[in-house]
């Protein structure tokens, strides 16, 4: 019996951590585009004492290591008194690390953001809620496909962090294979060609996203 | 629409209007009435304060001192000095209609939905509501075959008269232009002044400031000249391109070959 065909013996063990690392991936992206999106609401505010201290926490996050956030989470958290398990530690860890870069991300567009969009809108009785949601994050969203792209792709290499903490996730699944028949290369080519699979299917997404924005001359596909 | 609208109230009243940037006086002391029905065009030199006079009608510049009315209604604070809330601003500023030099068309919405998007989420209607208006209003700035186009597979000229289209939208009580064709090529000018002239033989009440001067000439019912912040002479179109009575307005008109006749 060749290595590979106990590898594909063990096949439930992968595709049950290459689920649970969909899941992972899955639901921590949208956390942190929606905490991206909810910074990046809060900093259009004028008031420093609420502004500074947000830029100084994304700041802090992005200067991180991703790793030292998970631990600080699974590990640091239950000395406060909250305790998650590995699973939502990990969900939480990676929302909140990405959901910063997502707001850094965002904020650099809103710089360049043209003022005169804004007149119009205020202009039309527009107040800054519906400004915000209706116009100001769509086309920031559009312009910005290609960096949230690269930062999606971080974020599932991040992914395979949690094995560190415990989450038994695709690399994880690769682990312990490895180590009960000992066959490290065979078992991590295989989670490459996941992790590939991942990536490449959300390339081909967001390249769709794009010809949408290109419609309206935000960029060109 | 305002031609309805037969009340006394003035369109737009300023009394006493200053604003100051940095230590600079850019408005001074400026006293305007529109009433409803006319077409009101100001001139004067490059950083005279025309934009800022335009901005301060519908609150984009914030006044230093003085009074704002929009048919009757008081923009920015209350009449007692408290400042107005947002959503009671957003409501007075929705009485205007302001169209901008660079257009401020925005981007990710087809040219339908620039013109129903504020009907629809500022002012409430329904979605057949406004597009139905916004299809009576984009026949009548000639763009009803681009109702599917984006902003940027537009013309200049084409963007102007959507954003006219846009503002119309809000059946405003006065509509506002701040150098509406300055940065159109000049083949494109003509399409941008026919739809606004079309407007004032409807009787749209319209607070305009131009550099075209046949075109001032030709729709105004009262033309204002601006200078450094002072309204330094005001008169019917004829007086004033004919007989100014200031040696400025005089000289400037000569600078910006004026027509000889309407
Ligand atoms: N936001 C601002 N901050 C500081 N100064 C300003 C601001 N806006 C306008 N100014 C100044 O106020 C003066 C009047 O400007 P304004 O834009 O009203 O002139 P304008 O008559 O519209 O000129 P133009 O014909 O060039 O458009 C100018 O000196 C200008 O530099
Ligand atoms: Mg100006």
């Amino acid at each position: 019996m060749s290595n590979w065909d106990i590898l594909w013996d063990e096949r439930a063990q992968f595709l049950s951590g290459f689920l649970s690392t969909l899941e992972i991936f899955g639901l921590s992206i949208v956390g942190a585009f929606v905490i991206g999106c909810g910074l990046l609401y809060l900093l259009e505010g004028s008031r420093k004492r609420l502004t500074m201290p947000l830029r100084i926490f994304i700041d802090a996050m992005r200067m991180l290591p991703f790793l030292i956030l998970a631990y600080l989470l699974y590990y640091g958290l239950p000395s406060i008194g909250i305790r998650l398990d590995a699973w939502w530690s990990g969900v939480g860890a990676l929302a909140v690390y990405h959901g910063c870069y997502f707001a850094e991300i965002f904020r650099g567009n809103r710089l360049t953001f043209p003022p005169g969009q804004i007149e119009a809108a205020q202009a039309h009785g527009f107040t800054k809620g519906k400004l915000f949601f209706r116009l100001l994050l769509p086309q920031i969203i559009m312009q910005t496909r290609p960096l949230l792209g690269n930062q999606l792709i971080y974020a599932l290499k991040d992914t395979a962090f949690l094995v560190i903490i415990t989450v038994s996730e695709l690399t994880a699944a690769a682990n312990s294979l490895s180590s009960t028949y000992f066959i490290p290369t065979e078992a991590f080519i295989v989670v490459i060609g996941f992790y590939w699979a991942i990536s490449v299917a959300m390339e081909i997404i967001i390249k769709q996203c794009g010809r949408f924005s290109a419609k309206r001359g935000f960029d060109n596909v | 629409m305002s031609e309805a609208n037969t009340s006394e109230t003035a369109a737009v009243s300023i009394h006493h209007l200053s604003k100051s940037f940095d230590d600079v006086e850019v408005l001074r002391d400026v006293e305007l009435e529109v009433k409803t029905g006319e077409v009101v065009t100001i001139i004067g030199s490059s950083g005279s304060g025309k934009s800022t006079l335009l901005r301060c009608i519908n609150w984009l510049e914030k006044p230093d001192r003085g009074s704002i009315h929009i048919a009757g209604q008081r923009i920015g604070v209350h009449e007692d000095g408290r400042p107005m809330p947002v959503r009671e601003l957003a409501k007075v500023r929705a009485q205007t209609g302001m169209v901008f030099q660079g257009f401020n068309l925005w981007p990710h919405l087809n040219v339908l939905h620039n013109v129903t998007e504020a009907p629809i989420h500022v002012q409430g209607k329904s979605k057949r509501e406004a597009e139905e208006l916004a299809t009576a209003l984009l026949e009548k700035v000639g763009m009803s075959q681009k109702h599917d186009s984006y902003p940027n597979t537009l013309s200049g000229g084409q963007k102007q008269r959507v954003a006219i289209a846009r503002a119309l939208a809000m059946q405003p009580e006065v509509m506002l232009f701040d150098e509406p064709t300055s940065a159109l090529d000049p083949e494109l000018v003509g399409e941008v002044l026919a739809v606004i002239k079309d407007l004032s033989a409807e009787g749209y009440t319209m607070v305009m400031v131009t550099h075209e001067m046949a075109f001032a000439r030709a729709v105004s019912d009262q033309v204002v000249f601006l200078e450094k912040g002072l309204i330094i002479e005001r008169a019917d179109p004829e007086t004033f391109f004919t007989t100014p009575k200031t040696d400025r307005v005089r000289k400037f008109l000569e600078n910006h070959d004026t027509p000889s006749s309407a």
